[in-house]
């Protein structure tokens, strides 16, 4: 069976700093892989790389099997991939229901429609999105007036709306409460089980990443550092040094 | 031979006082990020400065030189009150409003100009010392030429020096790549804003100055500088001083050159070349990606909603209103109420591309314009029936902005703005020189409705229901898929993107949809006027729509109505007065410094409570 995303040998440098370095790994349906490293190891230049905002300098990226460098951000997702933002991107003159519309509108290919009124188009899917993402009582809000957390939630909540195979979520559980980034990372887990897809996260909070990653990848300076089970890279002596004295 | 090297020399004279124009304008704009539209008006001002004063000094060749940096110093410091006195205090309103006060600077300088120094062109001093020719192989270029062709790589070199060699270019540099940054290393801006801007008014000044000699003194010259500006800045790339120079020359040989091929039609010209280059590198010859990141907030964002029923009963009255009023209102009030209309449409479709489309644009006048020009000529060459003009007018608008749209959307914020203003220039141009085919100045007269609408009444009606059913549709568009999706691309591009919209093409499309509906305004106006003249594409006309956009609010989609009765009622009201653009300009600064958030803006803030819908 072929994998659901596979990464060989992926570079990418913006002038002297090599963001990512000759990076390979994978990641298989029903999965969850977090990648983990220091401030500016790297994580979401190689996001943005596999969704397509960024070209690599070489290496290439398959989406079931299927080669994805070069293509726009726009057809990637055609594919199947949802991302979120590590600085989170919204429609800001839009309500948090409008905006989990829209995305809708455009997987149902009406987003050129000139015809109908957005009022009552995906309603009952966009509050099934909302309430799965645990945002459905600010739908009626201005995405612009929201707090980080909540925009984070409205995020995943669009980049589920394409019934993704891969998600791609850069810190999803940042600026909430402790408790709250467990509740959330469990709605993942049930998410990715459930509908058998693979999901790509890092994150900045330990607590977080041992307790729901399958397998976990540690970045330094663009570079593979370790790579294996919760287990595995807890034991690992190289991760110990890269983190030592960044996380407590 | 001799004949070619000297036309290439005249192309390079040509381009100094371009050069020295667009560099001012580069500078002004990447430290304050201002688009000061009064740039060629402090170029106009630059060559009747210089010309009152050596007019009074005694001939010599070192007091021209005198006058001439007289006149630039004259310039600058004007430059600097403008700043002070009245663009200090709009910096925290939005960045549109700065420009319109700079286009009241323009109207207010138009009307002073012609005050001091009257309407005629004035014919410029030669250079004492520097009148005579200069043989090359049996061609003669004048020896003034000469000076002009090493002016402009002068000051390029005092320019580079200033920047990279002075704390003061260090500072200019940085607040040009990163204003937050600028102001987090302590930088002083209120200073820095003064300087940058009495260097940039004076850099504008010397070009009409140094010009002077050679192209005298008029007062088109503004617009036409300004227009030519732009172009420069755009193919240069923005920020970029030694792109600047580069474009001006290119434009300059351009025009020498093209003069022998294509006497009819160098702005033809200038527009290919700039579409080249646009099309192989987007952001100029030597501009980056990077510097367009930090954009312009085209317009504030702020949540649309369907009318509530009460605005709803308020939108009907007015509509009641509007049937009933050939009852009681006389032939005269009629046609103003039916303008009113048609510039509301027009209005309404540069509305639909600014505030949800995110795109600005200050070449909206190539849409009317067109419109009202391709109805005026079928009649007038293919004896259209008035109802086929009306319909084709549009759609052939809507294939123009098609094709300029395709160049501008590649481009944002206000680089975007400045190739519409570019391709508008253009579009005036060729109907202003092509005189055989449009009219030209003369304009194309006798183009009157069809029998059964030629009645008074019957054509307001007539109006009425087309531009209506326009704006109703236009906003009826905001509410669908298409209008969301363009407040999406608006709103986040990055976000746009990663769910699928192909932002470019949606762009495209508004961009089309924006024209074709101005071009139906100018399709119907061309029937109530009787007559078309390129005035109607001209600059100004692109100001007048956006400044109806801006008095009635841009948060609105009351506002382009509102906006638009305002406007032609204040201008109903003042054309008649001698020096009225003088008023008009007063008007619009006043306006901007005491009310920013436009006519219905204010009218929301204070009344809006009693519209909303109780729940
Ligand atoms: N567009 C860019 N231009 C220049 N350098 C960049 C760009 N994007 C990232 N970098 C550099 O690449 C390196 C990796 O950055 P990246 O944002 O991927 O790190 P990260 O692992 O996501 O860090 P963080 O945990 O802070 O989010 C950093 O040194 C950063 O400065
Ligand atoms: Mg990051």
């Amino acid at each position: 069976m072929t994998k659901l995303l596979q990464v060989n040998n992926l570079s990418r440098s913006f002038g002297g700093i090599t963001a990512v370095d000759r990076l390979s790994f994978d990641v298989e349906a029903g999965q969850i892989l977090a990648m983990i490293g220091p401030n500016g190891a790297g994580k979401s230049t190689c996001f943005n790389l596999i969704n397509g905002q960024l070209r690599p300098d070489h290496g290439s990226i398959k989406i079931c099997g299927q080669e994805i460098v070069g293509l726009a951000p726009r057809h990637v997702w055609k594919l199947g991939v949802g991302r979120t933002f590590q600085v989170t991107s919204t429609f800001a003159s839009m309500t948090v229901l409008e905006n989990v519309q829209m995305a809708l509108m455009s997987y149902h290919k009406l987003a050129r429609s000139p015809f109908r009124k957005v009022r009552h188009l995906f309603i009952d899917e966009s509050m099934d999105l909302l309430k799965l993402v645990g945002i459905e009582d600010q739908s009626h809000r201005v995405c612009g007036l929201l707090s980080y957390g909540e925009l984070k939630r409205v995020e995943l909540g669009v980049a589920l709306t394409n019934r993704p195979k891969l998600l791609l979520m850069d810190e999803p559980t940042a600026g909430m409460e402790p408790s709250e980034r467990q509740r959330l990372m469990n709605l993942i887990s049930q998410i990715v089980r459930n509908q058998k897809i693979g999901a790509l996260f890092t994150e900045h909070d330990m607590d977080v990443v041992f307790t729901h990653a399958d397998r976990i990848i540690v970045l330094n300076r663009g570079e593979l550092a370790a790579a294996g089970t919760p287990e595995e890279v807890r034991e690992n002596h190289k991760v110990q040094e890269i983190y030592l004295g960044i996380t407590a | 031979m001799g004949f070619y090297i000297v036309q290439f020399l005249t192309g390079l004279s040509d381009a100094s006082a371009l050069f020295l124009v667009a560099c001012g304008l580069s500078l002004i704009f990447g430290v304050t990020r201002i688009v000061n539209f009064a740039h060629g008006s402090f170029y106009m001002v630059g060559a009747y400065a210089a010309y009152a004063i050596i007019s009074y000094l005694p001939q010599s060749p070192f007091l021209f030189w005198v006058g001439v940096l007289g006149a630039a110093l004259v310039v600058g410091v004007f430059g600097v009150l403008v700043e002070t006195l009245l663009l200090r205090r709009l910096y925290h309103a939005p960045e549109l409003f700065l420009l319109v006060a700079t286009f009241g600077i323009v109207l207010i300088l138009q009307d002073l100009t012609r005050w001091l120094f009257g309407a005629e062109d004035l014919l410029g001093h030669r250079a004492p010392g520097l009148a005579g020719s200069v043989n090359i192989m049996g061609s003669l270029i004048p020896q003034y030429d000469l000076a002009l062709i090493i002016i402009a790589p002068f000051i390029l070199g005092v320019i580079w020096l200033l920047l990279y060699r002075t704390r003061w270019g260090v500072l200019v540099r940085a607040a040009t790549e990163d204003r937050e940054m600028a102001g987090a290393l302590g930088v002083n801006q209120a200073t820095l804003y003064s300087t940058v801007f009495f260097l940039g008014s004076f850099l504008a000044g010397l070009g009409g100055a140094i010009q002077l000699p050679k192209g005298g003194a008029d007062l088109l010259m503004d617009m036409n500088i300004i227009a030519a500006a732009f172009v420069v800045v755009v193919v240069g790339g923005m920020g970029s001083i030694a792109g600047a120079y580069l474009a001006a020359v290119i434009i300059g040989e351009l025009s020498s050159f093209g003069i022998l091929v294509f006497p009819q039609s160098t702005l033809v010209m200038m527009f290919l070349v700039m579409a080249v280059v646009l099309v192989v590198r987007p952001y100029g010859l030597y501009g980056n990606a990077e510097v367009h990141e930090h954009g312009f907030e085209a317009v504030s964002v702020s949540l649309l909603q369907p009318a509530s029923k009460k605005l709803r009963c308020l939108g009907l009255i007015l509509l009641i209103g509007v049937a009933c009023m050939p009852l009681f209102a006389g032939a005269f009030q009629l046609v103003l109420i039916t303008e009113i209309a048609i510039f509301s449409l027009a209005g309404m479709s540069l509305y639909f591309m600014m505030s949800p489309g995110g795109m600005l644009s200050f070449g909206h006048a190539a849409f009317f314009g067109g419109g009202a020009y391709a109805a005026a000529l079928m009649v007038h060459y293919l004896q259209t029936p008035m109802e086929l003009a009306i319909c084709f007018a549009p759609l052939l608008t809507g294939l123009l902005a098609l094709i300029i749209g395709w160049f501008c959307v590649r481009l944002s914020g206000v680089y975007l703005a400045m190739l519409t203003l570019a391709f508008a220039q253009i579009c005036w141009s060729i109907v202003f020189q092509w005189g055989g085919f449009t009219g030209g100045d003369d304009g194309i007269l006798s183009i009157w409705p069809s029998e059964w609408a030629s009645n008074k009444v019957v054509f307001y009606y007539l109006t009425m229901i087309i531009c209506i059913g326009g704006i109703l549709s236009l906003r009826y568009l905001i509410f669908t898929p298409f209008g969301y999706a363009m407040r999406a691309c608006r709103d986040s591009a990055l976000r746009a993107e990663s769910i699928g919209i192909n932002i470019r093409n949606h762009q495209w499309f508004a961009f089309a949809i924006a024209g074709g509906f101005a071009g139906l305004a100018g399709g119907i106006y061309v029937f109530s006027k009787g007559s078309v003249f390129p005035d109607e594409m001209a600059i100004p006309r692109s100001f007048d729509f956006l400044l109806m956009v801006l008095l009635g609010g841009v948060d609105t989609i009351f506002g382009p109505i509102v906006g638009s009765a305002a406007f032609i009622w204040l201008h109903d009201k003042i054309s008649r007065i001698d020096f009225w653009q003088f008023i008009l300009g007063s008007i619009f600064i006043v306006l901007v410094v005491a009310f920013p958030q436009g006519i219905v803006g204010y009218f929301n803030r204070r009344f809006g409570r009693y519209f909303v819908d109780q729940t």
